[in-house]
């Protein structure tokens, strides 16, 4: 039993970054029916500019407080994330609006080859460890939970109380859901439909830099070609919740957390991944449209 | 970077305050973009500690190229082509005027005289110039001869698009034979092999994945599972049992035939984008099994001793065997015969799915395909099975992945599973949407260009003469090939042949209201 409900905290810790990373896909596939496949790869980027964050704040003071630390390079992350996924937005998504389903599809996985071998050129193809910073773990029972684990949750957990807040009560999560449902409807109502796209944009973006300063927090190493395997993880969490749906967002990624840390925990390490996506496969067959997805309702 | 759709006149007849305040957007942006990437660099001391190394000076060169990048873009390119279309609203000759002005005769012959005195010459000027200097002549010379070339192509451009399918097989066979001419056996191998043959692989699993795609209109992004079957099909039973090629051929092509009808069988129900994240997780668990499964696969260190591909079995390519084609002939001994075979026969099996291709388009089934691309309701309502025609269309693009796979097997000699990431499966479809989906042409001419652009970066040696030793060009490759694609989508967003013409129609035909069609206008 305390085997169980130790595997059930890390698959906790785990589905909250896939949970935040998901949104970011959600967001972006409700409101303009696009995958951004470079997401996975926006996440990294947060990662690294809170790593390079770190060094700078590790070289000009000696010492600085973790919570402080940690505070900066969250918030430096959003901010330079969300001018990546901004300008992404603007240079290669927006153009093709109103093109063919597949072009900003490619343009997405243009993209996301392009930002990650950017940050190889830039950066060198070497994994990036940093040393820890937050060691303390607490034993309660027999069940450890270390404080990394706790500040993940947490966080986490924040973050999505004000993110839910913002989508339902304020005015910009109300134009955001009109465009979801009506583009065209919310244009003629007077919203900034291209504005709230870029917001949306950013708003994913915030949450995917968020996720990769935790990422970095908890792991402790990054490396260029790390937005990969969390992204398609993240993107496999909205399908699995019923892509559009914010809460099916957050449901996916904490299911694919627990599949993953279960399996790895009774059956084998290797075959994790296998197992989360053929859970994915098999949900599909008899959900469709995801867990918590609308089913599409197909008018002629 | 901003994009501005319209341009008012005022801005036509006097850009440069808008391309000052652009070009300084421009350069905020891409500062605050660089400043932590290129401004800083995290390295590892000699202790293994990550320290920053500081590179103002990159910073500064690259946030400048991107002002002045983005004023020439606003300040002239803008205007000249807002004023070419009006030219063009008045002759009608829009990309012939630019063109016809940039191809003139004088040009031309300065062009040829430049390219033939370099190659004449070339020689005696290595030994004259420093390595710098005649890396930039190299560079000229190159220049020359690839605008010559364009001329050539230009003033026949009537009739090479009229015979265009012709022309280019004719090329592709001759292909080799040039090369050998050329730079004589050693010196083709590099050709025919990373140019050839590789640029012939992409072609091959493109049109393959066409079929999927391009025709019956369902998006896969884990086409490289396939391409991974028909490798290691040919892999393991050619190392394990000794089998020849032409037997495992269509025994790796049948494998991943039936893959695919395991993978279309649960995948029926979805529709678009759920059907895109479960083909890209069944190449990811497939890749993942032969990662994981090292009893059968032996994991990521791969297999390697593959058997060469005979020639029908009548002389084989093996230097120990005693029907080695240098005996039978009695040749020189050479590693050139091997590839130039491979290409024939990766050329042949191009063509074979190009054939097959065409030839299934003008059947029930390819035109079922076509009907499920467009409207998958109105299919249903018209009685076609769209269970058997999403069934068919999967496992004969597979098939064609499945022949790819264990031609590549054969020409590698090794396979392992860093060969089946899903890059792969990006790329070949980032060449089927490029080209145009569902045009032969250009899915060729989408190959051509990405994977042969990026092939040539390999050759840029000039380059680091340049930029001093520490340049290599490669490191850039899929960096420029990812800018690639989305450059080339922006400029033609139905890829580079872009029509979709139906094969078969009624004979009178009547435009259509967008409103009746789901994409773009009918």
């Amino acid at each position: 039993m305390q085997y169980f409900i130790q595997q059930l905290i890390n698959g906790l810790t785990l589905g909250s970054i896939y949970g935040l990373i998901a949104i970011g896909y959600t967001m972006v596939y409700g409101i303009i029916g696009m995958i951004n496949f470079a997401h996975g790869d926006i996440f990294m980027v947060g990662a690294f500019t809170a790593l390079i964050v770190f060094l700078i704040l590790v070289g000009l003071f000696y010492s600085v407080p973790v919570v402080v630390a940690l505070l900066i390079m969250m918030i430096v992350a959003m901010l330079l994330t969300s001018l990546y996924n901004w300008t992404i937005e603007k240079v290669a998504y927006r153009p093709l609006r109103g093109s063919f389903r597949l072009a900003p599809l490619i343009t997405a996985i243009g993209m996301s080859i392009a930002l990650s071998n950017f940050v190889q050129v830039t950066q060198g193809p070497r994994n990036k460890p940093i040393p820890p910073m937050v060691s303390q773990v607490y034993t309660i029972e027999g069940i450890s939970v270390s404080l990394k684990q706790i500040i993940i949750v947490v966080v986490t957990a924040a973050l999505l109380a004000i993110f839910w807040y913002l989508v339902n009560k304020t005015s910009l999560g109300r134009a955001q859901r009109a465009c979801e449902q009506d583009r065209k409807m919310a244009a003629l109502l007077g919203i900034d439909v291209d504005r709230t796209i870029s917001i949306t944009f950013i708003m994913g973006a915030c949450l995917a830099a968020v996720a990769g300063t935790l990422f970095l927090m908890y792991y402790g190493v990054v490396v260029f070609s790390d937005g990969f395997v969390p992204g398609v993880k993240a993107f496999t969490a909205a399908v699995l919740g019923g892509i559009g749906s914010i809460p099916g967002a957050v449901l996916g990624g904490l299911l694919i957390g627990f599949i993953e840390s279960m399996w790895s925990a009774y059956f084998s390490i290797d075959y994790k991944d296998v197992a989360a996506f053929s859970i994915l496969a098999i949900v599909l067959i008899f959900l469709p449209s995801g867990i918590l997805g609308r089913p599409e309702v197909e008018k002629v | 970077m901003v994009q501005t759709v319209s341009t008012s006149r005022e801005e036509v007849a006097n850009p440069f305050p808008q391309a000052i305040r652009e070009a300084l957007y421009a350069g905020a942006i891409s500062f605050g973009l660089f400043v932590l990437f290129i401004g800083l660099k995290s390295d590892q001391n000699i202790r293994n500690e990550l320290i920053l190394v500081q590179r103002w000076g990159l910073l500064a060169i690259v946030v400048a190229l991107v002002m002045i990048g983005r004023f020439v873009a606003v300040a002239y390119i803008r205007p000249f082509v807002a004023n070419q279309k009006i030219a063009n609203i008045a002759t009608g000759l829009f990309p012939d005027s630019a063109a016809t002005r940039f191809f003139r005769l004088p040009y031309f012959i300065a062009a040829v005289v430049i390219a033939a005195v370099l190659l004449f010459f070339s020689g005696t000027l290595a030994g004259a110039l420093s390595p710098q200097s005649a890396a930039y002549v190299g560079l000229l010379r190159g220049v020359a001869i690839i605008y010559a070339l364009a001329s050539v192509l230009f003033y026949f451009r009537s009739f090479i698009l009229a015979h265009f399918s012709l022309l280019s097989v004719i090329l592709l066979v001759l292909y080799p034979v040039a090369m050998v001419l050329m730079f004589g056996f050693q010196g083709s191998l590099k050709w025919v092999d990373n140019f050839g043959i590789q640029i012939l692989i992409y072609v091959m699993l493109a049109w393959g994945l066409n079929i999927v795609v391009g025709l019956a209109g369902l998006l896969d992004l884990g086409y490289v599972a396939f391409y991974a079957v028909g490798a290691y099909s040919y892999a393991l039973l050619g190392t394990h049992f000794g089998w020849s090629f032409w037997i495992l051929l269509p025994a790796a092509g049948l494998m991943a035939a039936f893959w695919g009808v395991i993978l279309g069988f649960p995948v029926l129900r979805l529709r678009g984008d759920y059907l895109a994240i479960v083909t890209l997780a069944f190449g990811e668990i497939i890749r993942l099994v032969l990662i994981n499964w090292r009893e059968v696969t032996n994991g990521s260190a791969g297999i390697s001793g593959i058997p060469k591909v005979s020639f029908f079995g009548l002389f084989s390519f093996n230097v120990s065997d005693p029907n080695y084609i240098a005996k039978v002939f009695n040749i020189a001994q050479s590693g050139a015969y091997y590839k130039i075979f491979l290409y024939y026969l990766i050329l042949a099996l191009a063509l074979l799915t190009a054939f097959v291709t065409i030839r299934l388009r003008r059947m029930p089934v390819g035109r079922a395909w076509e009907a499920l691309r467009e409207d998958e309701i109105a299919c249903r309502s018209l009685g076609i099975n769209t269970t058997t025609t999403k069934l068919t269309a999967f496992a004969t693009g597979a098939m064609f992945g499945g022949f790819a796979g264990s031609f590549f097997a054969a020409r590698q000699g090794f396979v392992s599973p860093e060969s089946f990431v899903f890059l792969e499966s990006a790329i070949i479809l980032a060449i089927v949407v490029l080209g145009g989906m569902g045009s032969l042409t250009g899915i060729a001419i989408a190959a051509l260009v990405m994977i042969g652009g990026t092939e040539i970066l390999r050759e840029m040696q000039f380059l680091k003469a340049i930029f001093g030793d520490s340049f290599t060009p490669e490191l850039y490759r899929m960096l420029l090939f990812g800018c690639a694609m989305v450059i080339v989508m922006l400029w033609k967003p139905r890829g580079f042949v872009g029509s979709r013409e139906p094969t078969a129609f009624l004979h009178e035909r009547k435009s259509v209201s967008a409103s009746f069609t789901k994409e773009g206008h009918g």
